[in-house]
């Protein structure tokens, strides 16, 4: 697959309201990014980052205010932008490689193009064994995975992400959570992901928004200056992610977890706000 | 060490082989089992006909009436066959079932589409849909002579209007239940609203139009024998009055049962396709 160029993306004093007499669900909220970059938004739930993540996909109209990729509005989807979502939604009629080609049929490509085209797309995955079987055979994981791939072969300059990676297990979602990254930084497409997991977070961002309040606002923008592979582990990674946690309680205005308690089920447990 | 590892390969196999035979085997037995209730439930029907044409024969008020029996019914489906009788008549009523059930599947899918997409058509069209369903397509039989020129066209249209709501319905319920996110997904895809209806909606929902048509099947097959009762002179229906009024019931009691082994042919094709084109695993 060719690199891409990723997007300049602006968003100024944007505002949301699902209808008229509804809460405003964020306020003014101004982000930008420079292309190839991956922003991670988080906050409990409620705070709006799903709903700020549809409107840049063009799945969502705004209230008020710009949204800007590359200096053009958005007011619609495109395949210069997927969106993958918490759950994989594939199609259960068709195999893996239909499913990855589904997109790139709406776009009229010729077959055997799309043929090409998918198979290099399910290598990047990891999935050549099972192009051929019904997505209804694999695990959540490779599920997860064949959405990847098909957001993927639209050869997009934006990779969109609400929490993709909440309903798998650890380990599964540890090693998505380095590949996707991994991919997009091989790629040069930018990524904007929405999740609760503070560990997701400064594993995957380039830059992690901390969104709070009601109505939402982005409080904070803070830089994750780590070299890539980032493992867990890494004192360096540890000490990032003790960093944006006393942050993001900071401006929650909620107490710092104590040591004990800063286990990752705590954490998430905190920013859903159960 | 090397036999030791060959050795637990060999284990291995073995027992994988073992394994798939005993599979095998009990797939087979489960099949001949079915086959055997299969034809047994078709045996004890046969069993009680005969004793029915049995009791018939034997009491003075009925013995006219003794053709009904399978005996005499066998006799009579060579000849007719070899007169081409029963080719015909199927021919006929089947070409009139066809009509009738593609004029309902055109019609019923995009209403049955409409019906589950769009919430102003679906409050709109409840209460006429309600209450047209509910009059027996038989009913409809003198309009249809005086709107249609021939009975033939006539007779289709019964068929079409009894056999349009399984389709419509079955359609509008499998669409209610399609994942909403699929249509959010393919949207992001860049699907054009063709699209959504001839790679999503059909696919999504062809199980449950399978379903409806098998119904409309069923539907179709059983108003078709009455509406060919009258004013026609082909197909199941007619032979069958026709057999009753020359008092030929060893003729009646065959086509009866030509009826019943077409409609039996035509369900389980119909079950075979929907088997065929679900995507639903279990």
């Amino acid at each position: 697959m060719e690199n891409r160029s990723g997007v300049q993306i602006s968003i100024k004093d944007l505002t949301h309201r699902y209808t008229a007499r509804s809460p405003i669900t964020f306020d003014k909220v101004n982000v930008s990014a420079d292309p190839g970059e991956a922003l991670v938004i988080i906050g409990r739930s409620g705070c709006g980052k799903s709903t700020l993540l549809h409107i840049l996909a063009g799945l969502l109209d705004k209230t008020s205010g710009t949204v800007q990729i590359d200096g053009k509005d958005v007011t619609a989807p495109s395949s210069r932008w997927i969106m993958m979502f918490q759950a994989p939604h594939l199609f259960p009629w068709m195999t893996v490689e239909q499913n990855v080609g589904t997109g790139l049929r709406f776009a009229r490509w010729p077959e055997d193009k799309i043929k090409n085209r998918v198979n290099e797309v399910i290598g990047l995955v990891h999935l050549e064994e099972f192009a051929r079987n019904n997505t209804q055979d694999l695990s959540g994981g490779q599920q997860q995975r064949v959405a990847l791939a098909r957001s993927l072969v639209m050869e997009p300059d934006m990779l969109l992400l609400d929490e993709p990676f909440s309903a798998l297990d650890a380990f599964t979602r540890a090693t998505l959570q380095k590949d996707v990254r991994a991919i997009s930084k091989q790629l040069g497409v930018n990524l904007v992901m929405v999740t609760h997991d503070i560990d997701e977070a400064v594993i995957m961002a380039d830059r992690a928004l901390v969104m709070a309040g009601s109505p939402g606002k982005i409080v904070h923008d803070f830089k994750v200056d780590l070299d890539d592979p980032r493992e867990r582990q890494d004192p360096t990674v540890q000490e990032m992610r003790a960093r944006l946690m006393q942050i993001f309680h900071e401006a929650a205005g909620t107490p710092a977890a104590s040591d004990d308690e800063d286990s990752d089920a705590a954490t998430e447990a905190e920013l859903v706000g159960n | 060490m090397s036999n030791g590892k060959a050795d637990v390969a060999n284990t291995d196999t073995t027992a994988a082989s073992s394994q798939a035979v005993k599979s095998t085997a009990a797939t087979a037995k489960s099949v001949g089992k079915s086959l055997f209730n299969w034809a047994a439930g078709l045996a004890i029907l046969l069993v009680l006909w005969w004793f029915g044409g049995y009791l018939i024969e034997i009491n003075p008020a009925t013995t006219n009436f003794k053709d009904f029996g399978p005996i005499p019914t066998f006799k009579a489906i060579p000849y007719l066959l070899e007169a081409g009788k029963i080719q015909a008549a199927v021919f006929t009523s089947g070409y009139r079932l066809g009509a009738g059930l593609l004029i309902a599947i055109v019609c019923g899918i995009p209403i049955g589409i409409l019906l589950g997409r769009s919430k102003v058509f679906r409050e709109l069209s409840n209460s006429p849909f309600q209450l047209i369903r509910m009059i027996s397509p038989l009913s409809w039989e003198p309009i249809a002579v005086i709107v249609f020129a021939t009975w033939n066209g006539a007779i289709i249209f019964l068929i079409a209007v009894a056999a349009v709501w399984p389709v419509v319905f079955a359609t509008a319920a499998g669409l209610a239940k399609v994942d909403p996110a699929w249509f959010k997904v393919a949207r992001n895809l860049g699907a054009k609203p063709w699209h959504m209806v001839t790679q999503i909606i059909l696919p999504a929902i062809l199980f449950d139009i399978l379903t409806g048509v098998r119904l409309a099947l069923g539907v179709g097959w059983i108003v078709l024998v009455p509406a060919e009762f009258l004013g026609v002179t082909s197909g199941l229906g007619y032979s069958i009055a026709d057999a009753r009024e020359t008092l030929s019931y060893d003729h009646l009691t065959a086509m009866v049962l030509t009826i019943g082994i077409m409609g039996y042919i035509l369900d389980s094709s119909c079950a075979m396709l929907i088997k065929r084109y679900s995507w639903h695993h279990s």
